[in-house]
């Protein structure tokens, strides 16, 4: 059963204009920030979503948890369009819908006292009492590695390291039992002799809660550990997703493909594709396929015309897939 | 070499006594000699009836008499005790200028907070009211609200309270309007916070210090705008003793050499202020962006 599924989401940022611009009333120009996507998430799956800066995979997160507002399109989570929910309603659906934070350092009142970032959550959502709140707030500090957690509970957050402002990051968004959750780069700003720690952490609740995730990282090593499924981002569009397996060792884009051949290795490998020159700008996105710049094996086809997301379980959005195996 | 010892003694007192309350930082001294200066004048206000060595109204020596033992700071034209006028004096300034900080405060921050968090047309109603406001000197604006009150103490509240309030508005708006795009905001509003929750939970706690160190450098402000109040007649009449009142009935005897009239209740003016100016200024150093806590 898929719990989360996402129909032509379009996120528009339009661009700050100058003076001098308005005055010579050039027309709105929009940042494609996330550019008509579709994908879907099943019950306790774990999707990972890939791509370098600014190709809008944050974008897609902040808009999943309601911080942005979509363009176009819908999100239906448990058979509600979350983009139809308005006020206290959306604001309810928080409850089974959460997200983690990349930067560990902001994402914590300087003010409030660790335990009261685990019991606000409970208690706007009149799930606990003030006492029944604390008590779930310090089960949920032991549950995170927070121990003692009753000397957890009372300390600020400049009195904890980046690793432990992440843990407490993780039990404020699980306290609430989420059905869902949108993990964005959650380990990309703790050291690494941590991350292992930090993502144990966040998997042992996949199997407690029964929790989907979209895990976004820029980094495909992280996506094939954590995820079930794989889905590449190039420049608001998805261009490629699959199953773990499949993206890693049978890709079909020449972007994942490139992308691959980036993660570092110990061992000699055939598979070498190099990508060419920056992203393109997402004010004016190239013609055809957006990747076709950058791309070794484009033709006029690319040029002129978009491909579209096709295939089975294994989809690619590119008019010549490559036909190659990287073990 | 006794009295080199008694100041080092009074510096460790007071760093004993202070040191829970102000943080070990840069900018600390500077609050600990701000609050020493203010907390002897609060106490001479509040003990002025047992340490005033004569009754502020009544003659107590020669008119225009130099300082001498029996008057230390002299003697003013209808012959009243200088010294005991200026510990009297002390009463009236402290009382207008902290109601005035509290009104203004209570008034500017959570304005302040509602138009930087909401943003839109009102906000720009309210800045545009406050901003014209701001751009009035302080000093010529409390009179022109004054006159039109008329003179008493209550009024001269109301109108350095009205002069301050922008400065409280602009500061705390400023400070929401950055507050409110920071991630742990954003992240309330994830977990399902409202409007009320986030602005009160999450944004007010962190405008706190920045309010506290604008509350002392605003009656730093005020306690010159009162004297410029009082030495006009907006504030007290004769005989009340009041530090501004005071230097205006002292000027006209300056130019025959009585100079003692206006230099002790000048001066006390200037400490006062000096020192709540300290306290502001090592505040704002003590609380420095990026020292969060």
């Amino acid at each position: 059963m898929e719990i989360l599924k996402v129909e032509n989401l379009k996120k528009y940022f339009p661009v700050q204009k100058s003076f001098i611009e308005v005055l010579f009333s050039k027309e709105l120009e929009f940042i494609r920030a996330v550019d008509r996507i579709n994908f879907s998430v099943e019950e306790g799956e774990i999707l990972s979503l890939v791509g370098e800066s600014g190709c809008g995979k944050t974008t897609v997160g902040r808009m999943l948890v309601g911080l942005e507002e979509p363009t176009d399109g819908k999100i239906i989570f448990k058979n509600k369009d979350l983009t139809s929910l308005r006020g206290e309603e959306r604001r309810a659906m928080h409850r089974y819908l959460q997200i983690i934070f990349q930067d560990p350092y902001a994402s914590l009142n300087p003010k409030m006292k660790i335990g009261d970032h685990l019991m606000d959550p409970l208690l706007i959502h009149g799930i606990a009492s003030n006492n029944e709140a604390k008590k779930m707030a310090i089960e949920m500090l032991e549950r995170v590695g927070l121990v003692p957690a009753e000397q957890f509970f009372n300390r600020l957050p400049y009195q904890l390291s980046g690793g432990q402002r992440q843990r407490v990051a993780i039990a404020r968004a699980m306290v609430l039992k989420p059905e869902f959750v949108v993990a964005d780069e959650p380990v990309s700003m703790i050291d690494v002799s941590l991350r292992a720690a930090i993502l144990n952490l966040l998997l042992s609740f996949k199997e407690e809660y029964r929790l989907s995730m979209l895990f976004i990282t820029h980094d495909l090593s992280v996506a094939r550990l954590v995820g079930d499924r794989i889905a590449v981002m190039y420049l608001g569009k998805i261009v490629e997703i699959g199953g773990v397996d499949e993206v890693i060792h049978e890709p079909k884009h020449p972007y994942t493909a490139a992308l691959l051949s980036a993660v570092p290795s110990f061992e000699k490998r055939d598979l070498r594709i190099d990508i060419k020159g920056d992203v393109a700008n997402p004010r004016s996105p190239p013609p055809g396929c957006r990747y076709h710049p950058r791309c070794p094996f484009a033709r006029r086809e690319c040029r002129e015309i978009e491909p579209d997301l096709v295939g089975d379980t294994h989809k690619v959005a590119c008019h010549y897939p490559l036909e190659i195996r990287v073990d | 070499m006794k009295g080199i010892g008694d100041t080092m003694e009074v510096k460790n007192l007071a760093t004993r006594i202070f040191r829970p309350i102000i943080p070990e930082a840069e900018g600390r001294n500077m609050v600990i000699a701000g609050l020493i200066i203010v907390i002897v004048i609060l106490l001479m206000a509040i003990l002025a009836d047992l340490i005033a060595p004569y009754n502020p109204t009544k003659l107590a020596g020669r008119p225009l008499s130099p300082p001498s033992l029996e008057n230390p700071m002299g003697t003013d034209n209808l012959g009243r005790d200088i010294l005991s006028r200026v510990i009297h004096g002390s009463r009236i300034v402290l009382v207008v200028v902290f109601s005035a900080a509290i009104v203004s405060m209570s008034i500017g921050v959570p304005i302040g907070l509602i138009s930087g968090y909401f943003g839109g047309k009102l906000d720009r109603a309210i800045s545009m009211i406050m901003d014209s406001m701001y751009a009035f000197p302080s000093l010529i604006l409390a009179i022109a609200i004054a006159a039109v009150l008329g003179p008493s103490v209550v009024n001269a509240v109301v109108a350095i309270s009205v002069v301050y309030v922008p400065t409280y508005f602009r500061m705390v708006r400023g400070q929401t309007l950055s507050l409110k795009s920071r991630l742990f905001v954003e992240a309330a509003r994830a977990a399902g916070a409202g409007n009320t929750r986030i602005m009160s939970r999450y944004i007010f706690p962190n405008l706190v210090t920045t309010a506290i160190v604008v509350f002392s450098l605003s009656i730093a402000d005020a306690i010159l705008t009162e004297a410029g109040l009082s030495f006009l007649g907006f504030i007290v009449t004769a005989p009340t003793p009041d530090w501004g009142f005071d230097l205006s009935s002292g000027r006209p005897y300056l130019p025959s050499g009585y100079w003692w009239m206006i230099t002790f209740p000048g001066f006390m003016v200037m400490l006062l202020a000096l020192g709540f100016a300290l306290i502001g200024e090592g505040l704002s150093e003590v609380y420095a962006p990026g020292r969060e806590r």
